[in-house]
């Protein structure tokens, strides 16, 4: 029988039912481990989600194959895989929510165009405000939400309290006003996001390279022409530097300074709980915000540490902030054991808002500065970046992300909380 | 994370503002180039490894501190008061 055949095909339910009936042995690795070769017409320097996915655009949008991706250590094995997983189109300013207004639908469309189960769970988003200049500033959110085409519902204390009965409604100091309602916000599986770029690049002919560190970039005449690696020296025309909180050691290989300072934010896990929230909620006066995971664990975290870090571990003060601003919204959760904390190593930038440009080396290109909101942009950062790449040319949705936005002074401030790399 | 404070002793984290790296103690020029402004207020070495920030010892002695870190293990190497001498 052709079970080859099955197994060059997608991943289906039949497939699953043939393969159990079948011992499960006909299941093969998701990608290929290939040496790299002496040239590419470009490479990707970061297998992280930005990584892959611009990856996996350049070859699908643009027709472009002969691409590597070279990671450092192994595939999602970054941010990516450290990420409180939560996906969302709320964003105020034009300039940042066209951009996650496309992610938004590009990861509605996701599992089909990857045939990759990256349980994207559109549960609904719900961020609570506690007095009455915040919910006009919410309802102003939620217009603009409405007006890029996305939705935004502006909740009641009632409306809230119907769907979040659980929360301290009454707490003396930050009492619930209401909240903003938007249902298409949720979560997704975030390992799974990295593995199905990464396997629908590998489908497509890129070359997925790991444990190859990226040591030197290639500069002559102010062109790029390749990169030095623990691997070998590889040549590209094109070289995009994607690798979020180390851009500033890779940015300075090709002699540049980058807007980006990067900082420590911490996560955290409980124990499985049957299932009790049902959404993902975020706290309006101190910065918390929870989903639970299909798993069962309470899904959590809080602010930056607020100190230029990359240890990917925190501090106790900020434990503590996260554990307080929890209780104070929903006291229920003060029975479950948090299980792990860990974190991330943050490229902030002094706006809060990310980078997508060339650089000023022809053939070099970033992709960095995503603060801690990178999960959700995931699929458009790379669309656009492979836009960028392939054509020249700034896509039409992320021509705000410049690299000298900062230099000009259009900035793209979303929080209005000033020039400074932690206070995004 | 504990910081010594040149003039209160060891002292807690959390009495502490972390403002940046040390590039905002060289302020340019009102009439510098806006190139000099943007280095200024934006772009940063970010190292992995020892850096010097400007922490603000906010819930203690109100002195601005010049503090050497080591940003991967956040071992403090020294600190020292802004305009003022070493301590360690």
């Amino acid at each position: 029988m052709g079970f080859k055949h099955w197994n060059a095909g997608g991943y289906s339910g039949l497939r699953v039912l043939a393969e159990g009936l079948l011992g499960n042995k006909g299941w093969t690795p998701a990608w290929r481990d290939p040496a790299p070769k002496d040239s590419y017409d470009a490479v990707i320097i970061g297998g992280g989600g930005h990584g892959l996915s611009t990856a996996y655009y350049l070859a699908k949008n643009h027709g472009l194959t002969n691409i590597a991706v070279l990671e450092k250590g192994y595939l999602g094995g970054g941010n990516v895989g450290r990420n409180t997983t939560i996906v969302r189109a709320n964003y105020f300013l034009p300039g940042n929510s066209e951009f996650y207004s496309h992610s938004l639908k590009l990861w509605e469309g996701l599992e089909q165009e990857l045939n990759y189960n990256v349980m994207h769970s559109q549960r609904g988003l719900i961020n609570l405000f506690h007095s009455d200049g915040q919910r006009d500033a919410f309802a102003r959110r939620g217009n603009a939400m409405v007006n890029q085409g996305d939705d935004a519902v502006l909740l009641d204390r009632a409306g809230v309290r119907r769907m979040l009965p659980y929360l301290d409604f009454d707490n003396a100091r930050f009492p619930i006003y209401g909240g903003l309602y938007h249902a298409r916000g949720g979560t997704a599986r975030h390992d799974a996001v990295a593995w199905g770029y990464a396997r629908g690049a590998d489908r497509l002919g890129v070359d997925l390279i790991q444990n190859c560190e990226v040591t030197g970039i290639d500069v002559e005449g102010g062109r790029v022409l390749g990169v030095q690696t623990t691997r070998g020296a590889i040549k590209a025309r094109k070289v995009a530097m994607i690798v979020a909180g180390r851009s500033g050691q890779v940015a300075a290989m090709a002699g540049m300074r980058l807007p980006v300072e990067s900082h420590i934010l911490q996560a955290f896990v409980t124990e499985g709980l049957k299932p009790c929230i049902d959404h993902v909620i975020s706290f309006g006066m101190g910065h918390f915000y929870i989903s639970q995971s299909d798993k069962g664990g309470l899904v959590f975290g809080g602010d930056l540490d607020f100190y230029a870090s990359y240890a990917q571990r925190g501090n106790l003060p900020m434990v503590e902030h996260v554990m307080e601003a929890g209780m104070a919204l929903m006291p229920m959760i003060g029975r479950p054991k948090v299980l792990r904390s860990w974190g991330g190593i943050m490229d902030m930038t002094p706006d809060g808002s990310p980078i997508i440009d060339k650089t000023h080396i022809d053939g070099l290109f970033i992709d960095c500065g995503w603060n801690y909101g990178g999960f959700k942009a995931v699929p458009a950062s790379g669309w656009c970046m492979a836009h960028l790449m392939a054509t020249g040319e700034s896509h039409e949705v992320a021509r705000g992300f410049r690299l000298n936005r900062f230099e000009t002074g259009h900035l793209l401030d979303e929080e209005g909380t000033g020039s400074q790399h932690n206070l995004h | 994370m504990r910081i010594t404070c040149p003039h209160c002793g060891a002292r807690d984290r959390r009495e502490f503002y972390y403002l940046g790296a040390e590039d905002y103690l060289h302020r340019p020029a009102e009439d510098a180039a806006p190139a000099a402004w943007d280095a200024y207020l934006h772009l940063r070495d970010n190292p992995a490894g020892a850096t010097r920030d400007l922490w603000y010892h906010e819930q203690g002695c109100g002195a601005w501190l010049l503090v050497t870190r080591n940003t991967v293990t956040h071992e403090i190497l020294g600190v020292r008061a802004v305009d003022g001498e070493a301590t360690e």
